[in-house]
């Protein structure tokens, strides 16, 4: 994608893509039940010896207990604090410890975004604890986590329809809301805060299934960035690996900046891509 | 050498006295020559050796087909033991109605009658991309007695719309359907009878679980309907059920449940909220509706979010 570098993204890209697969070639070894260990070495990683302390003045982690259904598994990280001039969340990192790809994705927060709340999907492969690592603006890394069950035995991380995933890839959806559900500052500024979600049309695929006849892994096939702009400014800007759920949606904040359209462009790993803009509607008539 | 010989007949015998010892799943004959073995009201585990669904087989005039194999390589075992109790014909087809375990983890105690395995086009893929997954997970929750030996068996037979076996002078009309329940679900109408074995495109007591298209499984149950069969085997469930008045807790529950994701979606609520809220109205209806409403509204969510 020509032009997308926002917010020292192409660093962590390559982190991201290492993890994927170095842990994918580990598939077979990692077990159901989760390691204790896991994130030691996780932690060591992603984020090296950076230290990092706790998140809960910072941001909440919303999980369900359980992964009900292993491939479309909401999270919602809820922002406890607006984001302000001297005191904001620069990145949030989304890991599922025991995914063959435990980075889900990474957030990179653009001085727009107003407040850091974001909603997810994911696929939850064994029994995990799932995590938000949010970066401030001066680089202190938090931390929040939830542990989250794996599904039971008939429910698998894979595609529900694959024929229609492939027939509609790169169609997106901008939905746009009047009133934001989750907004908890009551400063001035933010009774302009806008909630949208962007959702695209796409397989997500693993790469971690094996064909039968040639026992060779299919190739993985995902969406790896995602760019949300209103005009020509940054919302948000995400890197995508395979934990995130087939069809991914993000839903996120922004404070409008008087620009008339949301800008999204998408690349997956074939290097695909799609562009779309919307009008952006007006406070009150949103879906 | 006699001694070899000796020795190899003693562990003949000793393999051949372990297979007898299989215990012979209860099945009910709920028409003539047409047999199901009713599955607990579960989620798999070892107390269940994963025999949680209706499996069962149908008798011809010169061949069975059994018509899907449990959940484990002893729950097959058990289903083939009870063939045998009744009948020496060749079994010359296992069919599987679609790609969950509970329905397919049973194929490899049939590898020994060498039959053909039959599912729809899609079937392979589907195995494909989850296979791998649920012996992994159903290895943990099931017993090494009843595990051991499972294995993901793929068609070598496809359905792409339909086909027909002959069981001898008994013809079974096979259906491959859009994706609904799961993307590659098959029935089977055992057309001497009119018994229609639905696979879990029809449930009842047990909630339904949408692991496929809300909307495509309510096309699904319309088509159906039109089927003419006097009676249902359905996937979870009784045994036996009229034709096609048994669609209808079914048909009442998915509605309401994506009528309730159509509101909360029109409301903004997100994914998460909705689905703790969809279809709570039925929860008294039906049994492991705890177990699996929330994953029901989570894939309808996702899907009718696009609409």
């Amino acid at each position: 994608m020509s032009g997308f570098n926002p917010l020292n993204a192409k660093i962590t890209r390559r982190r991201v893509a290492s993890l994927a697969l170095g842990a994918g070639a580990l598939l077979a070894a990692r077990p159901v039940f989760a390691a204790e260990d896991s994130w030691t070495d996780l932690k060591e990683e992603i984020f090296g010896d950076q230290p990092i302390l706790d998140g809960t003045d910072w941001v909440r982690l919303e999980a369900p207990y359980r992964a009900h259904d292993a491939a479309v598994v909401p999270i919602d990280i809820a922002a406890l604090r607006p984001q302000e001039k001297d005191r904001f969340i620069k990145t949030i990192t989304l890991v599922i410890d025991e995914n063959p790809a435990p980075v889900a994705a990474v957030f990179h927060l653009g001085k727009s975004i107003g407040l850091a709340s974001l909603s997810t999907r994911v696929r939850v492969n064994a029994y995990s604890h799932v995590r938000a690592i949010a970066e401030a603006n001066d680089g202190q890394l938090y931390m929040v986590s939830r542990f989250v069950k794996a599904s039971g035995g008939c429910s698998a991380p894979a595609t529900k329809d694959p024929d229609e995933a492939l027939a509609s890839m790169g169609k997106m959806k901008l939905r746009q809301f009047s009133a934001p559900a989750s907004a908890t500052a009551t400063k001035p500024a933010m009774s302009e805060l806008r909630e949208a979600q962007i959702m695209i049309r796409h397989p997500n695929h693993s790469g971690l299934q094996m064909d039968q006849l040639t026992r060779y892994f299919v190739p993985a096939h995902y969406v790896s960035d995602i760019e949300v702009r209103q005009g020509d400014e940054v919302i948000l800007a995400v890197e995508g690996a395979i934990s995130l759920s087939e069809d991914p949606s993000i839903r996120f904040h922004y404070l409008p900046n008087g620009s008339s359209q949301i800008n999204v462009v998408i690349e997956d790993t074939e290097d695909q891509v799609f562009t779309k803009s919307w009008d952006i509607e007006s406070a009150q008539s949103g879906s | 050498m006699i001694r070899l010989i000796l020795i190899a007949l003693l562990l003949l015998s000793q393999s051949a006295a372990h297979a007898a010892e299989v215990a012979p799943a209860e099945v009910i004959e709920v028409a003539p020559g047409a047999f199901v073995r009713q599955g607990v009201h579960a989620l798999i585990d070892k107390s269940n050796a994963g025999g949680i669904a209706n499996i069962g087989f149908v008798i011809g005039e010169e061949s069975i087909a059994v018509i899907d194999s449990g959940g484990s390589f002893l729950d097959g075992a058990r289903l083939r033991a009870a063939i045998r109790l009744r009948s020496d014909l060749p079994i010359r087809y296992v069919i599987n109605t679609h790609v969950h375990p509970d329905h397919i983890f049973g194929n490899a105690a049939f590898l020994q009658d060498a039959p053909s395995f039959i599912g729809h086009r899609d079937l392979a893929r589907a195995m494909q991309a989850r296979g791998a997954h649920y012996l992994e997970a159903n290895k943990l929750l099931l017993d090494p007695a009843a595990f051991d030996g499972t294995e993901v068996i793929p068609p070598s037979q496809v359905v792409e719309t339909q086909s027909v076996l002959d069981l001898g002078g008994r013809r079974l009309i096979l259906d491959a359907h859009q994706t609904a329940h799961t993307d590659a679900d098959l029935t089977v109408l055992d057309e001497t009878t009119g018994t229609l074995w639905t696979g879990d495109l029809l449930f009842q007591k047990h909630l339904p679980v949408v692991d496929g298209r809300l909307k495509g499984w309510l096309e699904v149950m319309d088509k159906l309907e039109a089927l003419p069969a006097a009676r249902a085997v359905p996937g979870h469930g009784p045994v036996s059920l009229p034709w096609p008045e048994a669609l209808a807790p079914q048909r009442a529950y998915l509605t309401k449940l994506a009528a309730d994701l159509r509101g909360l979606i029109a409301e903004g609520k997100t994914m998460r909220h909705a689905s703790g809220q969809a279809g709570q109205s039925e929860k008294d209806k039906w049994l492991l509706f705890e177990e699996f409403n929330t994953r029901n509204a989570t894939a309808g969510f996702a899907e009718l979010e696009w609409e």
